[in-house]
Parts: structure tokens; sequence; C-alpha cells
């Protein structure tokens, strides 16, 4: 059994409340969710996005378009890192993303490769009038020029640690926690 | 999490070796693959600067078309060679064929070739992936996985299912490949068609034979209808195209006896009116159509997880493999 340390960065209400504030910040800035799409990041990103926009349209009373992207065929690691990564389900908008306010949704920010990728998978789909992305969680880091509109916190994560993020559909919780034990290959 | 997918080895030969883990992971990972197709740029960057040489010793457009459109929506280069009807002949030609090649730096190699083990043969020798199109009567294992994913996608299983193949059982390279398959998934198999058609022994496979169409339809949840090849006419193994109709053609006023609703599968092309009458082809039995889409789906599945590849097994193959 691994020597698991968790440290705790946030709890159920503290994540809703960090959801409730980017909704209504995403809102303010897109200037309404006419042409608002929610594009979450497979896997913990779609859940995220689920309850950013439950948030949405508990507040304003409008639906908001909703997709899912996989991008598993777009990393930059392909070559490099052998057996292949299982392929998640990508799900467009049901009225496309052109000339959209997309709003890309992940859990955690860290090396800004993940953002990139979806970023081009976006191209192959579309072209949004404007790309926006907002995250959970903020651990530094990155290796692309590629920083976070939205951030619902920032969190300092030291050598050999890495940031948990638990939503309901996949750990029957939602939280956050820092691990310093690597968890079993996925 | 998921977890992670059984790794294939170096090439896709067949599928009597592969386990039931190594089939399953193929068709999970063709259902995300199906939505590429549906894309307005159907095109995804993942084979990118891959080269792949469609190696065709026999005729086949279908098959040909369908590893194209996979490779080229992965972004991999092709290159067709089509050398059906030409002088090139199995044996030491073969890899020099392959080895000429490979001199040119190519990453894969899709084979279709008339004799059985062809594909074996060149995949011990060369480092490239190397995947079975169809070789001999052997094995054509992604006409087969297309099969399983069409039949899973409908009937939303295989283990359980009782699958039934129609037809020329004998030179079915189909056949054997979805009888592996099937078997492996837990599906229950039969066979069905004229004496002089059946392979000796078939029963040693482990699948039931039905030497009547009604029985094996009264049986069925799913029939998988082989084309006649025509030249098997004049071989004598069919007196007449009328006859064969007649006694093995699947027609809409057999599959009403049916207690279930059958699913009616063809690997195509098929001969309207021999072994499948319009009606049922054009049907609501008939998944014929789905399966030429997931046979795009299942193509790229195959090709994206053999390029994830084992570069140790490659080594081994690059120096020289087995006699």
């Amino acid at each position: 059994m691994p020597k698991d340390k968790r440290i705790h960065v946030m709890d159920e209400a503290e994540v809703r409340r960090q959801i409730a504030r980017l909704a209504r910040e995403i809102v303010e800035r897109s200037g309404g969710t006419e042409d608002l799409v929610l594009m979450g990041v497979h896997r913990r990103g779609t859940q995220i996005a689920a309850l950013i926009r439950e948030e949405i349209e508990k507040s304003t009373g409008e639906p908001v378009a909703a997709g899912s992207v996989d991008i598993t065929l777009y990393r930059d690691d392909l070559g490099t890192i052998g057996p292949r990564p299982v392929v998640g389900e990508s799900e467009l908008p049901v009225h496309g993303i052109d000339g959209k306010n997309v709003v890309l949704v992940d859990d955690v920010a860290y090396t800004g490769r993940t953002m990139r990728a979806a970023i081009n998978e976006l191209s192959d789909w579309g072209r949004p009038k404007r790309i926006q992305f907002c995250v959970l969680v903020d651990r530094g880091g990155r290796e692309l020029p590629i920083q976070p509109d939205f951030t619902g916190k920032q969190v300092e994560v030291g050598e050999g640690q890495r940031v948990e993020v638990y939503v309901p559909e996949l750990d029957g919780k939602l939280g956050v926690d820092l691990s310093s034990v690597a968890p079993e290959a996925v | 999490m998921s977890a992670a997918p059984a790794a294939l080895g170096k090439d896709l030969v067949g599928l009597e070796n592969l386990s039931a883990d190594q089939i399953r992971t193929i068709l999970d990972t063709a259902e995300p693959f199906k939505e590429i197709s549906e894309r307005r740029i159907k095109k995804v960057p993942v084979l990118r600067g891959k080269t792949i040489v469609n190696l065709f010793f026999e005729a086949s457009t279908r098959t040909r078309i369908s590893f194209e459109f996979a490779e080229k929506r992965l972004s991999a280069d092709t290159v067709n060679i089509v050398a059906a009807g030409s002088s090139m002949q199995k044996g030491e030609t073969l890899v020099d064929t392959a080895r000429n090649l490979e001199a040119m730096r190519i990453d894969m190699v899709v084979i279709r070739h008339g004799s059985s083990g062809a594909a074996q043969f060149l995949a011990d020798r060369i480092p490239s992936n190397v995947i079975n199109a169809g070789d001999g009567r052997h094995e054509h294992p992604t006409q087969a996985l297309l099969d399983l994913l069409t039949i899973r996608d409908r009937l939303k299983r295989i283990e359980g299912l009782k699958v039934c193949i129609v037809g020329d059982i004998l030179h079915s390279r189909v056949a054997r490949s979805n009888i592996y398959g099937l078997l492996t998934l837990g599906a229950q198999v039969a066979v069905c068609g004229p004496p002089t058609l059946m392979p000796p022994a078939v029963e040693e496979l482990g699948v039931k034979m039905f030497t009547r169409l009604e029985q094996a339809i009264e049986w069925a949840d799913v029939l998988n209808v082989l084309r006649l090849q025509l030249e098997r006419m004049e071989a004598g193994y069919v007196p007449s195209l009328r006859e064969y109709n007649r006694i093995w053609g699947v027609s809409k006023a057999r599959l009403q006896a049916a207690k279930r609703e059958l699913l009616v599968l063809h690997p195509g092309p098929m001969n309207r009116g021999v072994e499948i009458d319009s009606d049922v082809a054009d049907g609501p039995h008939s998944v014929i159509l789905d399966q030429v889409t997931n046979g795009v789906a299942v193509r790229m599945a195959v090709l994206y997880l053999l390029a994830g590849g084992q570069p140790e097994r490659a080594e081994a193959a690059k120096q020289g493999g087995d006699t």
C-alpha cells in the first residue's frame, strides 16, 4: 500500500463557492449566455463544466450550450509515451462552435499542454469568436505561454505532489486534495 | 479511471491469437473514432508524419478505400501499391518489395495477399507494423472486428449471442476471423452452407453446423451472409446461381419464419439475388451500411493502437526474426 499523505485543499462547500464565482465571472465577461458554449476537457473538466453550467442556468434561467473535448489524439507526446492511452468521447455542441464564445473548462491547469491540444482540436472543429480558459485549480508549472482566464484557486504544489480533484460521477465526492504519492497508473 | 488498453503488439495478423481483452480494446477504441468521421474537418493529427503503405497483391476496392480513409483521417501519409495480377509472387519477392519500401523509411504496411500466411511472413521480417487486410483463406481481421463492432452496437453485447455465418465457409477468411473473434468474446457460432463449401471437420473450430438455412434462421440472433465468389460456380462447387439462391439465399420469406428479429450482416460486395435478396439487403434487418461506416472507425482504432507499438518487438524483427 502506498504511504499516502493527503493535504486538504478544498472541501465540497468551498468548491461550490468557487464554481458559483466562476459561473458569475464567465457570464459577466461574456456579456450574457447567448453565444456562450462551455466545453469540458475530458474527463474531470467535463464534470466541472457541468457544475458551472448548472450554476449559470440556475442563476440566469437560460440554457447554456455545452460539449466536451477529449484531447488524446492531439497530445504532443504520443510518440514517446508507450502504450496508447485510452481515447475518450468528444462531443460537439449541437449548434457547433462557429462564432461562439467558447469557454474551455478543465480541473487543473499545469503545463498548459492540455490547453494547447484542446485549442488545436477546437480549431479543427470550427472558428469560435473567442476561446477562453477556465480552471478549478491552477498549480503553476507552465511549459507553454498559456494562462487561464478564470481561476478557481491557485495552489502551491511541492516536489512529488499532485493535485487530486474529486468529482461525484467518478469519485463519489466533490473536493480537492494535494497528494504526495502518485496514484497507481491509470 | 479506465484500465489501460491491452497492448496489441507490433502487428495485427489475425484474431486467432488475440485475447478477449485485446479485442475489446480495439472495439472500445473504435467508438470515439466514429465521431471523427462526422466532423466537418475529418482529421486528427495522431499519425502525423507516419508513412503507411497499402500493399495490395489482390484486387480490393472497399477494404483498400476504407483503410485509406482511416489512414488519412489520422493524418498519416499513404502510398497505394496495387500488384494484382502482376508477376509478384510470395516468398523472397514479397520480402524484397517490403525491404525496398522500408529503405524509403515507412512505418506501417497494410497487406492483402492471395497466399495464406503472407501477412505473418512479412511481419516476421520487417520492423514496420504489419496489418493483415486479408491473406488467402487465412484471416481478414479488420473485417471481423467491424462485424463485431456492428453487432455490439446494435445488440449491446456479443457474449451469449448466436451468430450463424452463411455461405462459402471453405474459402472464406472473413468466416475464419469471425469465428475466432466471436468465440473469444463468448458468442455461440454456427456455420451453414453447401457441403461442397464447408471445410472438413469445421466443428473442430468449436462451431455448430447447419445443413439447412431454415434451421440456422430458427437458431440465430445474427446472420452473417458471405459473398458467393462467382468463380466458385465455374469450379463446380455450386451447380447454378439460381439454385444457390433457392437453397441458400437469405430472403424476406425465410426471415419471416424467424423466431426473433434477426440482424443481417454482409461483408460486401453483395450479389443481390444470389446469397441475399434485395428486400433483405435494403430492409430493416440489414446493418450492411453500418458495417461500412464502422469499418473506417475500426481501422482507425487498429492503426492508432499499433502505432503506439512496442519498440522492442520492432527491434527483434529488425534482427531478422524467425526464419
